[in-house]
């Protein structure tokens, strides 16, 4: 390629930037180097109460960082925190409460652990609370589902009981919170007990019967990075932006607490 | 087997033992490794658990109630669709294989629908009677014999189906009434393929996992058979769920000899 | 008449239409090619299938008039049936096998077995009382399939080919086992064969079917020595001419017969027992009025004798001992005379 000088002296400045911006553009075309970080996907391994908020929080992540594409496991906090200790293809992990947090820091899986949300709990009924429940009391004379206990939720629910002083023996112990929320949309139950963010997801088809805050169980929210699976930048990216303004304000519009 | 490998290759085209090995792998290996992963020194403490206890109580009586559902309803079922001549019998044939073909869950599913609370005819149960199927050991039973059934209900029609009518003449030129020909030639003539096929529904029964979470719940003592149990426990203790998962095939396989023993005894016959 | 029966039914080929009637203690023996429609006529009989039009009384019931629209079951009918393959039951024992009738019909199960016990030791079984039918050699599983049969004192016996699944070997003995027992049934007996021998043996009368309709009815002798047909009397081996009758001579064809009897006249059939045929290698001299020549087109086996077919005008059957094959040194081709003495054939109006 040539390069055209002016008809006499030095090329226009325009001249000279046309050559060096190409060969930049060429270089960093080989190179793969870009002003942001490279096209990635990354896969999120988050709690199961997660589920639709995170879903705004990808898109709104999406739009500040076009080129990462974010993929989502939801299940049980434990579960998706066991499968992160068997090697599972997850590059951040979000879940609901510390104790399935805690032991994956303890063995050097996961860094960068933030505190991103709080969540406490409610009693999910069906569509104008046919069964008249009023509180956690009531619940032993009706027919009701919770997590299971080696989940967040489950075990939430379970220290909740005690706290109350009220015995714990629901119908079943579900695989996890959203599993919980189907069979009270059902009917199949009289109640369910789930988060607050999961009762106003649901919109109007249930009913929450709220839990006085000095009774209720706070669980927070913790997000980290996995360790060594090679999307660490952009998994690190992802987990700084749930603590963003932005991020925040999607939480809270989702019924959950700060920090 | 005492072939010498000389005769073996002789006998065998390579490319079919080489795929036959990697078959025997595929099958093998991940049994092989449950064996060796099972946690045998904590396996009685585990064995005597509550949990363990009561899932392995729950499986037994569940599996064998479902399987003894399957055969009152699935004999006479197997007997129409061989014999009856009534139009519709290949519809109600195609009915009759879905669950096989079903994926559990949908199973359950349907269940949910038909039995739940609110089902099609459950909500008949539950308004009128007070009588809950899901969350209940009934309900574990019901998601048993729906997807066991149809195992009875083909080996057996295949039974009736070859057997010779003409032993049936017989009986009824000496004077035997239908139902005495039914009680005393017909049942008496197919019954090893009642047995396998009850085995086979009993198998299916107590590996059941997906209809039965999703239609009756998962309470330990009331619907937490044993696969549910170790679904649970692998969050819990994994090598909880090795031991019972263990402990499942074990019943499997002494199921498998046994009907082994009775497959070699009646080629000799 | 314990069995009054008309029977007629549709086959692929032709029509069948079956009178038959059989007196309480006699056997008649249904006799025809398979597929003439005999085994179906049995079945018909026992209920088991329904003719297209049928009409049958077993000592005195009607239990099939297609007209009136009665059918009665099997179970109704005072029927015991034999089948081919005798249908034992393979998860019962010989005794539960011959008390199960008894037993199907309310009797006690003490005296359900007392009665079989009885049976059995008619037929001189009772050892077996205890074996399976999978333990039993043909003869033994025949004889337990006909105590079962009779053990329900049936009006009516029915047997489908009682020798058919037996070897050859044991077939002569069971044969003439089955003729004693046959004699002392009380009731009546019809049995089906395709085997000639097996009707002349067991039955008093016999019952030609050809193409579904009765060709000829009669006792044993009486077929075999007067075949009414070409097919009857290839059934029974017998030669068979057709021909006029005039003076004591039957022209049959070109060829002319000598009988004895000179008073009959009119169209007749001669029948000639192959036993009676003598071979010779020249044109024999002598009293025999009848001789023909011809070549040999075949030569078989019969038990212990020979059967010569040759190709005279007209063709002719004999039977030699396999001596005189060996002296005439008879093969397929060779020349020989053929010779029958008059008073050796019978001849009736056709």
């Amino acid at each position: 390629m040539t390069i055209r000088l002016g008809p006499v002296g030095r090329p226009s400045r325009a001249g000279r930037a046309l050559p060096l911006t190409l060969a930049l553009g060429l270089l960093c075309a080989v190179a793969g180097c870009t002003s942001s970080p490279p096209n990635s996907t990354i896969t999120v391994g988050a709690a199961a109460s997660l589920t639709d908020v995170f879903s705004d929080i990808a898109e709104a992540f999406t739009a500040a960082h076009p080129d990462t594409t974010v993929t989502f496991t939801f299940a049980g906090s434990s579960t998706i925190a066991e499968q992160v200790r068997q090697g599972a293809p997850i590059d951040a992990f979000a879940s609901a409460g510390t104790a399935p947090m805690s032991p994956l820091v303890g063995e050097g899986l996961v860094n960068g652990v933030v505190d991103f949300a709080t969540n406490s709990l409610q009693i999910a009924t069906p569509k104008n609370n046919p069964a008249r429940i009023q509180s956690l009391a009531d619940l032993p004379n009706a027919t009701y589902v919770v997590c299971q206990l080696e989940v967040p939720c489950g075990a939430a629910a379970s220290e909740l009981f005690a706290r109350n002083s009220v015995p714990l023996a629901p119908s079943s112990y579900e695989s996890d919170v959203r599993a919980v929320l189907t069979k009270v949309i059902a009917d199949e139950v009289d109640a369910g007990l789930v988060y607050v963010t999961d009762v106003l997801s649901a919109g109007g088809v249930v009913t929450g019967v709220d839990i006085p805050a000095e009774d209720n169980i706070t669980t927070t929210y913790q997000a980290a990075v996995v360790r060594d699976t090679g999307a660490s930048e952009a998994a690190t990216l992802f987990v700084e932006f749930l603590t963003t303004d932005e991020a925040q304000a999607i939480l809270a519009a989702a019924g959950f607490g700060a920090p | 087997m005492t072939s010498s490998p000389a005769r073996a290759r002789r006998v065998t085209p390579i490319p079919i033992g080489i795929l036959a090995a990697i078959a025997v792998a595929l099958l093998g290996i991940p049994l092989i490794g449950l064996v060796l992963r099972t946690p045998w020194s904590r396996l009685p403490d585990i064995l005597t658990s509550p949990v363990a206890t009561e899932a392995l109580r729950l499986s037994l009586l569940c599996s064998v109630a479902a399987t003894a559902v399957a055969i009152v309803l699935g004999i006479p079922l197997a007997w129409v669709l061989a014999r009856a001549k009534v139009p519709g019998v290949p519809v109600v044939r195609a009915l009759v294989t879905l669950p096989l073909v079903l994926p559990p869950v949908v199973g359950g599913v349907a269940l949910l629908i038909a039995f739940g609370r609110r089902g099609l005819v459950g909500q008949y149960l539950y308004d009128w009677f007070g009588v809950q199927l899901p969350f209940s050991t009934a309900g574990v039973i019901i998601a048993e014999a729906f997807v066991a059934m149809p195992f009875l209900v083909i080996t057996v029609e295949g039974a009736l189906r070859s057997a010779d009518p003409r032993f049936e003449e017989a009986a009824a030129t000496l004077g035997a009434s239908r139902w005495h020909i039914l009680r005393r030639v017909t049942l008496p003539l197919i019954a090893p393929a009642i047995v396998a096929g009850a085995v086979l529904a009993w198998a299916r029964a107590l590996g059941e996992f997906g209809a039965t979470i999703t239609f009756a719940g998962n309470l330990p003592g009331v619907t937490q058979t044993m696969p549910l149990a170790v679904y649970a426990a692998l969050d819990t203790d994994r090598e909880v769920a090795f031991a019972l998962s263990m402990i499942l095939l074990a019943v499997s396989l002494a199921v498998l000899i046994a009907l082994r023993d009775r497959y070699l005894r009646r080629g000799a016959s | 008449m314990s069995l009054a029966a008309r029977i007629a039914m549709e086959r692929p080929d032709f029509t069948v239409d079956i009178t038959l009637d059989a007196a309480d203690g006699e056997v008649v023996g249904l006799l025809g090619p398979n597929g003439s429609g005999k085994s179906t006529t049995l079945r018909c009989l026992a209920g088991l299938e329904s003719p297209r039009s049928g009409n049958i009384i077993i000592s005195g019931t009607v239990v099939e008039d297609s007209s009136g629209g009665v059918d009665l079951a099997p179970a109704q009918r005072s029927v015991g049936y034999v089948f081919q393959d005798y249908l034992l039951f393979p998860h019962l024992t010989v005794l539960d096998n011959v008390a199960f009738g008894p037993r199907a019909r309310g009797v006690a199960k003490r005296d359900a077995e007392a009665a079989a016990q009885t049976w059995l030791e008619r037929f001189e079984i009772a050892d077996l009382a205890d074996r399976k039918p999978g333990q039993l050699s043909g003869g033994q599983a025949q004889r337990v399939a006909l105590a079962r049969a009779l053990v329900t004192d049936p009006d009516l016996l029915l047997l489908d080919e009682p020798l058919a699944a037996l070897d050859a070997g044991t077939r002569a003995s069971v044969r003439s086992v089955l003729r004693r027992h046959l004699s002392g049934v009380r009731g009546a007996v019809v049995l089906v064969t395709h085997d000639p021998l097996d009707a002349m043996v067991l039955a008093d009368r016999v019952v030609v079917l050809e193409q579904g309709q009765v060709v000829q009815v009669g006792t044993p002798a009486d077929v075999a020595r007067r075949p009414a047909s070409t097919y009857v009397a290839q059934l029974v081996g017998v030669n068979l001419l057709r021909g006029e009758a005039q003076d004591g001579l039957v022209s049959v064809g070109d060829a002319v017969v000598a009988v004895g009897d000179r008073r009959i006249a009119g169209p007749v059939i001669v029948a000639i027992r192959p036993e009676a045929i003598s071979v010779h290698h020249q044109r024999p001299e002598g009293s025999a009025r009848n001789t023909w020549p011809g070549r040999i087109t075949s030569l078989e086996a019969r038990g212990d004798l020979v059967r010569v077919e040759v190709d005279s005008v007209p063709p002719l059957a004999a039977i030699v001992t396999p001596g005189a094959v060996a002296e005439l040194a008879l093969h397929e081709g060779a020349e020989v005379w053929l010779s029958v003495k008059a008073v050796d054939l019978d001849v009736y109006p056709a």
